[in-house]
């Protein structure tokens, strides 16, 4: 029987594939990388591109990332995948425009968080949820 | 009697509201369920780079990500607050507020001002009305959130920590217990907690590519948005399971009104007849 390496393959939305395999390729971040069974440890960010498993019976399955870390242990491939496109300016200008949404729905806002009014609304919402709840014990008792 | 024919309306009426919340009802018990299995698909990326992480850090103890440092004196705190995009779902959000409000005021007492994240336009709503240093916003997910649209508030606040704006970040949203139970709850994302220094059992590192440092931060920051990530699911499933219950009892309560009309309907249609009875043998007697 062929030596085999556990592969996981993961996202932060879900498992992506997990079984046996002879042979995993990745593309890492200094090139692409063959992992057989009993690699050492190994660690990388991956670049966005083709992982492809390789099962006992030969047969490839293929998998896109779109970047990601590569980590590797003797008996354990994880593939922890980016489910989006990653890079410095990308992730910058989602954070300006997220600054900016911000901005825009608070337009003419004072930046003082009124204690006092937000307390009486809340504590208004609650007793309005607990007079229900008694008239709805009262009518079932 | 009054109107026979009023009261007759009113009972289609609450019959026609009870359809809606009813259907209401199926539709949050079905995307429940959804939500639920993207929570559970959610947890092996995070537990699988806290592991990771944890190595690292061990494995290279003279470089100490900022994220990872002992904590800082606090002048400004920053709360990222899940909260949902719509209403409907019975003391869910007003409950976390609630704790949140409590939670702002511990925070000012011990001398630190309070900046925020909002997810989902319900939080937006709130500081809107109320005030509150707003940094980033992001609404409409939806009911499948995707982690991209998140990287760019996690972003803003990530950068305003390494800036020292900020010391240290919370995350704000609720704690799927049960159907019936969801509990606001307060976590601390940054610097990151609860990660034990126990020694290796013996020593072994991994090939780093290209150093340990580039890769701790890079699993850093996707470990915190995977976090955050996490958050805006569980708080999804939890927005579900509230409204499944809220329209149930409205179901319910639109079950026993109609009921309840329905006998004064009777009463006021027997009074009617009774009357008209009356008349006709006083006519006749009359006669």
């Amino acid at each position: 029987m062929a030596m085999t390496i556990h592969v996981d393959i993961v996202s932060a939305e879900g498992a992506i594939h997990s079984g046996l395999a002879t042979m995993v390729y990745a593309t890492a971040e200094l090139g692409e990388v063959g992992i057989a069974p009993r690699h050492t440890a190994f660690i990388s960010r991956l670049k966005p591109g083709d992982v492809r498993v390789e099962n006992e019976q030969g047969d490839q399955e293929h998998f896109y990332v779109s970047g990601g870390m590569l980590e590797v242990q003797p008996h354990l491939v994880t593939v922890l995948a980016d489910t989006a496109i990653r890079a410095r300016d990308l992730d910058e200008a989602a954070a300006l425009d997220a600054k900016r949404r911000a901005e825009d729905a608070l337009a003419g806002q004072t930046a003082e968080f009124e204690y006092a009014k937000a307390q009486a609304e809340l504590a208004e919402a609650i007793a309005q949820l607990r007079a229900i709840e008694k008239l709805r014990k009262m009518k079932g008792g | 009697m009054a109107g026979a024919k009023e009261i007759r309306t009113k009972i289609a009426s609450i019959k026609s509201t009870q359809k809606i919340t009813s259907a209401m009802e199926m539709v949050a018990a079905s995307k429940m369920r959804k939500a639920q299995d993207r929570m559970a698909a959610s947890r092996p990326y995070s537990e699988k780079m806290l592991q990771v992480i944890s190595h690292l850090a061990r494995a290279t103890p003279e470089y100490r990500h900022s994220f990872m440092a002992a904590e800082r004196e606090r002048k400004r705190v920053g709360y990222i607050v899940v909260s949902s995009d719509r209403g409907l779902c019975g003391g869910l959000n007003s409950n976390l507020f609630r704790r949140l409000v409590g939670d702002i005021k511990e925070q000012r007492a011990a001398g630190a001002e309070a900046a925020f994240c909002t997810i989902g336009s319900k939080a937006l709503g709130f500081f809107k009305r109320f005030g509150g240093n707003v940094l980033a916003q992001v609404s409409h997910l939806g009911d499948k959130p995707h982690i991209e649209d998140l990287i760019g508030p996690v972003k803003v606040m990530l950068d305003a920590f390494e800036a020292k704006e900020i010391d240290a970040i919370y995350v704000a949203g609720n704690e799927f217990v049960n159907t019936m139970t969801q509990r606001p709850v307060i976590r601390q994302l940054v610097p990151i907690v609860g990660e034990e220094q126990s020694e290796m059992p013996y020593h072994w590192d991994y090939i780093y590519e290209p150093d340990a440092r580039t890769v701790l931060d890079a699993l850093l920051t996707r470990y915190i948005e995977s976090l955050v990530y996490q958050a805006v699911v569980e708080n999804g499933a939890c927005e579900q399971a509230a409204r499944m219950v809220a329209m149930k009892s409205a179901s319910d309560n639109a079950g026993n009104l109609i009921d309840e009309l329905q006998l004064v309907y009777n009463k006021a249609r027997q009074a009617a007849i009774t009357q008209e009875i009356s008349e006709i043998v006083s006519g006749a007697a009359a006669v």
